[in-house]
């Protein structure tokens, strides 16, 4: 039998750090029933036992205010795990130590991993751990998740006090309230009033608090009942708005930080240094979010980032590349001409290499920025930030959304739609989950490498940087634009930690880096695939019809009629310096042929009518019928536009010793130049989000309204903005 | 002995919060981090364009807009 238990705790105490070090690879990430918030599950298991470890949400409070807050508080009522193990972070004890009577109101069984002893230490902060136990009545247990110190006597500590009955904790929050809880009690327990779920006193307190989770369910519940209760609410809070000039929630507040505070003057904590003296963290910061010297070092941190990504995925991109070329080379060779080996190579191992080439790069940008979101470098940027962005109707939690979707580079927009769940302001995340389509996501990220390594090869990490100001640029004007027009509306709350800086786990950077990148991989193993396999069918099918192909076959015997055998036994088998010069010249003529027939077999294909149908339009903005093709693929998946404009030039192409990559081709090819490329650029960064990205948007907006919008908009923006910049830049080149 | 509001501080100046105006979801997530009346507060810094600002209430940083600042205030010397 195994032991549920989750960890709960405030953001930054170190709740991953402690559920990675308890789990180890035995890990499963999903989601909640119903909702997006990233739910993990592990087990830990040893000679005391098997337990099932759940990972909360870290909040830093229990109301119905945020998602998280939510989820977390419902799945210990729901779940009922028989411990909550709360982390709490040793350094930070008294707003810790808030939410943990929160957790102990609720009267589940609690245990405190007392976190990051070693920062308190160096803090000069002392606590008495024996006597917080006593005087909480839960058992404490000092621990340092970073290097896993204390986690064995954590879990024995678990394992004795699992299961445990407990009298949920009562708070005093002052005799006005405290004598109305009674009274409300009083009305729930003969009742049974949502008792299933929650502890009277509990429900009653939520009351208090304006808790419209729990004043919905108690509606729903019995509505005499809860009636009754509002009124006693109702008059208690006249009775302490005229008396005290305050507000229940208020007062709830101020005693529990009270009563953490009662508990902690006990000698429980004590100073040896200033409590708010300047940390190592705080000198940094004035540098760091310094008016000058901030936003150039943030420049500088992105363009380093960049730099990071690109000079050191390079060797295993050529590498995979190779191997994919070797493959396809492979193949060519192995396999005998037909439906077969066009699938084989075009939809297959093209599609494949597509994606899984782009994997080194990806990976390096996801330790870049899970590195920087651990040090807590990403925080100082929503600080900086913060300012800027509310100028365009969004907040400054925003910048979280934008950076998982590709802020900084690499991102996806899929969770980034599903990242601005946290915020609570209706229009503000509208706002947001419409515009961080426009970043720079890891599946547009192939295509721009593609183009630049043609293109741009001198000035790479320039051009990358370029490409990242345009698509923030470009998403808070249309945010700005939106919120002015179609989602109009006040801002939401802006109150968070800046946490300390800290360095970084190897382990937490590799475990947090590989769940990405492996999550990018499944996306690409399924929908790429059968997407790539799908297109290569829409750009085979249906074929050239006979008379046509008679044609071509004419062409060919008019080409050779009147050669002798030996001569055209040697144009096959012979290499090209030993052929003579009119063996060559048919040999040309015959490859000609060829070309002109692949190419008429693609045109004719159904992906080939519709790209050709729109090139007239298209060709305006740079782009000819291969382009379309790609994206119409990218619309299925962002790094679809690559796989596809690699089947459509491999198709394209005879030769079977040419596995050279994809951008060596589009520079030898027609009509590509640096202005067909950056207006390729432009469309790819702002046309309709792919279509997983506008199912999210779906789900998250609760209609189809909004996706459709995006899809539209998106598209006609992206256009409207490659036809101007063709336009304008034919005129200079 | 002045009370002040928060937007008002300087930086480095510390002062000790007399009391929170808001309620709703805004006082509440205020009261959340630790900012009630009687706590101690030190103004950190501003962000380059002058908002938001960090506070060190508790041993820990906090950063908040001016317009929430608004609803906080503080007793200085
Ligand atoms: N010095 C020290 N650092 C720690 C300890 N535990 C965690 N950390 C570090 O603290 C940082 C935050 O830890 P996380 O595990 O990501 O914290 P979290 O609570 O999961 O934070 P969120 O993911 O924001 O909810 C990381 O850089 C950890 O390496 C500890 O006991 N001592």
């Amino acid at each position: 039998m195994s032991t549920a238990i989750v960890l709960a705790g405030n953001p930054n105490s170190g709740k991953t750090t402690l559920f990675n070090e308890l789990t180890g690879g035995r890990q499963h990430v999903g989601n909640y029933p119903g909702v997006t918030v990233e739910k993990k599950q592990g087990t830990y298991e040893t000679d005391i036992g098997r337990f099932d470890i759940i990972d909360l949400p870290g909040t830093y409070s229990l109301t119905a205010y945020s998602l998280e807050e939510v989820v977390a508080r419902d799945f210990l009522v729901n779940e009922n795990p028989s411990m909550i193990v709360n982390i709490v972070d040793a350094s930070n004890l008294e707003r810790n130590l808030y939410l943990s009577v929160q957790f102990m109101e609720m009267g589940i069984p609690v245990c405190i991993a007392l976190n990051m002893m070693d920062v308190a230490k160096k803090r000069g902060i002392e606590i008495d751990i024996d006597k917080l136990s006593k005087l909480l009545k839960v058992p404490v247990v000092p621990t340092i998740a970073r290097s896993g110190k204390g986690k064995k006597e954590l879990m024995h500590a678990v394992a004795a006090n699992a299961f445990k009955d407990v009298e949920p904790l009562k708070v005093s929050y002052g005799l006005d309230i405290d004598t109305a809880l009674d009274d409300m009690v009083k009305l729930i327990q003969p009742a049974g009033f949502l008792t299933d779920h929650y502890k009277p006193r509990w429900t009653a307190l939520k009351y208090f608090e304006n808790d419209q989770q729990v004043i919905e369910a108690g509606k729903k519940e019995n509505k005499t009942i809860a009636l009754k209760l509002e009124r006693v609410v109702q008059k208690t809070a006249d009775h302490l708005s005229s008396t005290l000039d305050a507000h229940p929630e208020g007062i709830i507040a101020d005693h529990r930080y009270g009563f953490v505070n009662s508990i902690l003057k006990q000698g429980v904590i004590r100073f040896y240094q200033d409590e708010n003296r300047l940390l190592l963290s705080d000198k940094i910061d004035k540098i760091v979010t310094n008016k000058f010297l901030g936003p150039l070092i943030m420049a500088a941190v992105l363009m380093g980032l960049y730099k990071f990504t690109f000079a050191y995925s390079g060797v295993p991109v050529t590498f995979l590349e190779n191997v994919f070329g070797w493959a396809a080379g492979f193949a060519q060779q192995m396999l005998p001409d037909g439906i077969l080996k066009s699938l084989m190579i075009s939809g297959i191992i093209n599609g494949v290499g597509g994606v899984l080439g782009f994997v080194p790069l990806i990976m390096f940008m996801f330790l870049g920025i899970s590195f920087l979101e651990d040090t807590g470098y990403l925080a100082r940027m929503s600080f900086m930030l913060d300012r800027v962005f509310r100028m365009f109707g969004l907040h400054g939690s925003s910048v979280m959304a934008f950076i998982v979707s590709g802020g900084i580079a690499g991102g996806c927009a899929v969770p980034g739609v599903m990242a601005t769940r946290t915020l609570k302001s209706p229009k503000e995340r509208l706002a947001t989950l419409l515009t961080v389509p426009f970043m720079n996501c890891g599946a547009k990220l192939p295509v721009f490498a593609l183009l630049v390594a043609a293109f741009f090869a001198e000035s790479k990490a320039l051009v990358m940087l370029l490409i990242t100001m345009i698509s923030w640029v470009g998403a808070l004007l249309v945010a700005w634009a939106l919120r002015s027009t179609v989602i109009k509306g006040e801002s939401t709350p802006f109150i968070m930690e800046l946490p300390p800086y800290r360095l970084p786990t190897l382990k937490g950077l590799l475990i947090h880096t590989l769940e990405r990148t492996w999550q990018y991989m499944r996306k690409a193993g399924t929908v790429i695939l059968g997407i790539s396999i799908l297109l290569w069918a829409m750009m085979t099918f249906p074929g050239l019809n006979k008379a046509r192909l008679a044609k071509f076959e004419y062409k060919r015997a008019a080409i050779t009629s009147g050669l002798s055998l030996q001569t055209l036994n040697d144009i096959k088998t012979l290499e090209e310096k030993s052929l003579t010069k009119k063996a060559l010249a048919v040999k040309e003529n015959l490859l000609q042929v060829d070309l002109d027939q692949a190419r008429a077999a693609l045109k004719n294909s159904i992906a080939g009518r519709i790209g050709t149908s729109i090139e007239g339009v298209t060709r305006f903005a740079g782009f000819n019928w291969q382009t379309n093709i790609a994206l119409v693929g990218g619309f299925a998946a962002k790094e679809v536009v690559v796989s596809t404009l690699g089947t459509a030039y491999s198709l394209g192409e005879v030769d079977p010793q040419e596995t050279a990559s994809l951008s060596n081709k589009l520079k030898k090819e027609k009509g590509w130049g640096p202005l067909t490329a950056f207006s390729l650029i432009l469309f790819t960064i702002f046309y309709s989000p792919c279509f997983v990205t506008v199912v999210c948007i779906a789900r998250e907006t609760g209609s189809w309204k909004w996706p459709a919008f995006s899809v539209i908009f998106n598209t006609i923006l992206a256009f409207t903005i490659s036809l101007v910049f063709y336009q304008v830049g034919s005129i200079f080149f | 002995m002045k009370i002040i509001n928060l937007r008002q501080m300087n930086v480095d100046q510390t002062g000790i919060i007399n009391s929170i105006k808001a309620n709703g979801e805004l006082g509440q997530r205020i009261r959340d981090m630790g900012l009630i009346k009687g706590k101690e507060i030190k103004v950190q810094g501003r962000a380059p364009l002058n908002d938001p600002v960090s506070l060190r209430i508790m041993g820990f940083t906090l950063m908040l807009r001016n317009n929430e600042a608004d609803h906080i205030e503080v007793e200085v010397q």
